[in-house]
């Protein structure tokens, strides 16, 4: 698709604003993303992820601030002037026009020659060549997914936009597009930006991950380092699941800091500890976790980061199982045990000892709260499924 | 009709469960049946049979049964200009509501936000007068000292001096009586399209013009292809505005259909004029629907 002479160029926003009114929808955001980069744009819906997409493609015009691709200026180019396309949210296919010509649109309205040989290509590289003269509705969502995709590439933008491009479609069909997407991705180089409130879906397609909340970035970078190393409570909460205890700093030792939280000592390397006043929260991934028999406490290595509870609930979900432990201090704690060893689960009562490695725990800055970030539906529905398991199976 | 019954249980019970709901489908179609029977299927053969009459010998204006198809020859001789007229009138009536219309309903559709009720009930207010009513008011409006005519002769806009007794009244009167017939279905078309698909026509390099005339329109044709018949159909047929607007050059075939039931009582040419017009109206209607390709449109 690409040819050699095309140069990809990166896509730069500079301080850009959006207001709606009072409301700040984007946030000064200054952002710069690689040029045939799979870039994606995470956060829950209000985040002002989807406007800045529409700014970027001119169909919504920014209060302040600029966009740049390269050094070329494209912030006062109507939406039909830009080297960009979208891939819409539900795919806003023509209805009147078959899928030939819905994928030939672009290169109709620039007057582009040998429309026919353009468009067979692009069908073959989204495995739609036999449907060319089927109508959108004709088709499963899923094609219809992959028509909206060849619709917008075959123009060669600079850059592609893709809003909620799988949103519609169900888990199966989802896991299948995202490695579609990431292969047609690689295969054209173009510069994609994503816009998703799906981790999974940001995690597994995009090389660079910015987690979007409230109009500006809480963090950005890969899909690995942000979720291993988040750096706001909003990111720990949004990407995967965290543990996180509120403590004081108290000191120093070697490479950690000394966190006290509830009586207890937590080690955090100084380098993963974003936090600079004496307020810390301690942070750690559930599957980081490993969970002991209290009888066995002896075994835990030294220098893990420790504390006792009691089981509330298990939940066997087939790949591993997962425990709420009750800290002394009332918290609950999620732990996530791989199912490596059949039988010999604790049962819910046990006391037990949690530990993890200090090298997996985090510092946060407390300022957000420890609930930012959190879905509180899908955490109700976490629960609600882990308890009907754990009554329908008796454990 | 399908009739869903649980296949598990006594294997002869379902066959009566099946048998009433089809006689209930028929049961439900008969007011609609009987309706068109008494008052559609039976005058329409009593006026086939009425156009082919012929006159009672030596007692004029009496008729009695005949398969006298000459009359419909005699009609057509003597009234197709009318025909022609009615034609030429309904057509630019139709064109002259769909040019305003078409904005209109644009507008209601997709800029008219919060008022977009009220603008629709501004549409149809007007229909809660009658019908004949409205069409004494448009007679003042266009009267020889009304504002409108007085000022477009100050301006020597007008040939004739006047625009009541006029072509240009009887116009005039059929689009704005027929206006929110064109109106309603245009905006039902248009207010479905989704404001997506224009940002997508023009995401790719349509611009503002390019994207109307690829999407919008396309996509907005069923109400167009309704709004003209429910325009043209009723306008072509009309005979008030021609009776109250017009002068007697300005007649249509309606008036003359009318003239001929109500005055000269020459019932078997007024029912030929009414076939004819019926038969020419499917005849376009049809041709109409075929060229416009609404079967195609989603």
């Amino acid at each position: 698709m690409v040819d050699g002479t095309r140069q990809v160029e990166d896509l730069h926003l500079r301080s850009l604003t959006k207001s709606f009114g009072d409301f700040v929808a984007v946030d000064d955001l200054t952002l710069t993303i690689p040029a045939g980069s799979f870039f994606a744009l995470l956060g829950a819906s209000g985040c002002g992820k989807t406007t800045t997409l529409r700014m970027v493609a001119g169909l919504e015009d920014p209060t302040q601030g600029s966009i740049m691709i390269g050094d070329r200026d494209i912030t006062a180019l109507r939406a039909f002037e830009r080297p960009v396309n979208t891939v819409f949210q539900s795919y806003a296919l023509f209805p009147h026009l078959d899928i030939y010509e819905n994928v030939a649109f672009g290169l109709r309205r620039r007057g582009v020659k040998d429309v026919r040989g353009q468009v067979e290509r692009m069908l073959e590289l989204v495995e739609l060549g036999p449907m060319a003269r089927r109508k959108p509705a004709q088709l499963s969502g899923g094609q219809q997914q992959r028509v909206a995709v060849a619709r917008a590439l075959i123009n060669q933008p600079d850059v592609l936009l893709l809003d909620e491009p799988l949103g519609a479609l169900d888990l199966k069909l989802r896991r299948q597009m995202q490695i579609e997407l990431k292969r047609i991705q690689v295969d054209v180089g173009t510069t994609f930006v994503h816009v998703t409130h799906d981790q999974e879906e940001a995690m597994t397609m995009a090389d660079t991950v910015a987690v979007m909340n409230a109009g500006r970035i809480e963090q950005m970078g890969h899909p690995a380092e942000i979720y291993e190393t988040p750096r706001t409570v909003f990111v720990a909460n949004f990407l995967g699941q965290s543990n996180l205890i509120a403590g004081r700093r108290t000191g120093v030792s070697g490479d950690h800091t000394l966190v006290e939280a509830h009586g207890l000592t937590l080690a955090v390397p100084s380098n993963r500890c974003f936090s600079l006043g004496t307020e810390i929260t301690v942070g750690v991934r559930p599957e980081k976790i490993t969970i002991l028999d209290a009888v066995d406490a002896g075994r835990i290595p030294e220098g893990h980061n420790r504390l006792e509870g009691r089981v509330t609930d298990v939940s066997y979900t087939g790949v591993s199982t997962q425990y709420l432990v009750d800290a002394p201090w009332g918290q609950e704690l999620i732990v996530f045990e791989q199912n490596v060893i059949v039988g010999d689960r604790c049962e819910v009562g046990d006391p037990v000892v949690l530990h993890w490695s200090p090298s997996h725990t985090f510092g946060l800055h407390p300022a957000q709260g420890g609930t930012a970030g959190v879905d509180p539906e899908a955490a109700e529905g976490a629960r609600t499924a882990a308890h009907l398991l754990a009554d329908g199976t008796g454990v | 009709m399908v009739a869903v019954v649980p296949t598990s249980g006594v294997s002869g019970a379902p066959a009566p469960v099946a048998q009433r709901s089809s006689r209930t489908g028929y049961l439900l179609l008969f007011p609609g049946i009987a309706w068109l029977a008494v008052f559609f299927a039976i005058p329409f053969v009593t006026l086939f049979l009425t156009s082919l009459q012929q006159p009672v010998p030596g007692k004029s204006g009496r008729y009695m049964f005949g398969l006298q198809f000459s009359n419909y020859s005699d009609a057509l001789a003597e009234y197709w200009p009318l025909f022609l007229r009615s034609f030429l009138y309904a057509g630019i009536a139709t064109l002259l509501a769909l040019a305003i219309a078409y904005p209109l309903a644009y507008f209601i559709a997709f800029r008219a936000g919060r008022w977009r009720s009220l603008m629709l009930v501004l549409v149809i207010a007007p229909s809660f007068a009658s019908f004949l009513l409205r069409t004494y008011a448009w007679k003042t409006i266009l009267s020889d000292e009304g504002f409108i005519t007085s000022t477009l002769n100050a301006l020597h806009l007008l040939p004739e001096g006047r625009i009541l007794n006029t072509g240009i009244a009887v116009v005039a009167g059929l689009t704005y009586n027929f206006l929110p017939f064109m109106i309603l279905p245009l905006y039902a078309a248009l207010e479905k399209i989704d404001p997506r698909l224009i940002e997508a026509a023009g995401d790719l390099y349509a611009s503002p013009i390019t994207a109307f005339r690829k999407v919008t329109w396309p996509l907005s044709l069923p109400g167009v292809v309704a709004g003209t018949l429910l325009t043209f159909i009723p306008a072509m047929g009309d005979y008030i505005n021609a009776a109250l607007l017009g002068s007697t050059g300005n007649r249509m075939i309606g008036n003359a259909i009318q003239i001929n039931f109500i005055q000269f009582r020459d019932y078997p040419t007024a029912s030929a004029l009414s076939f004819v017009l019926m038969a020419g109206i499917l005849v376009l209607v049809f041709t109409y629907i075929r060229r416009a390709g609404t079967e195609d449109l989603v």
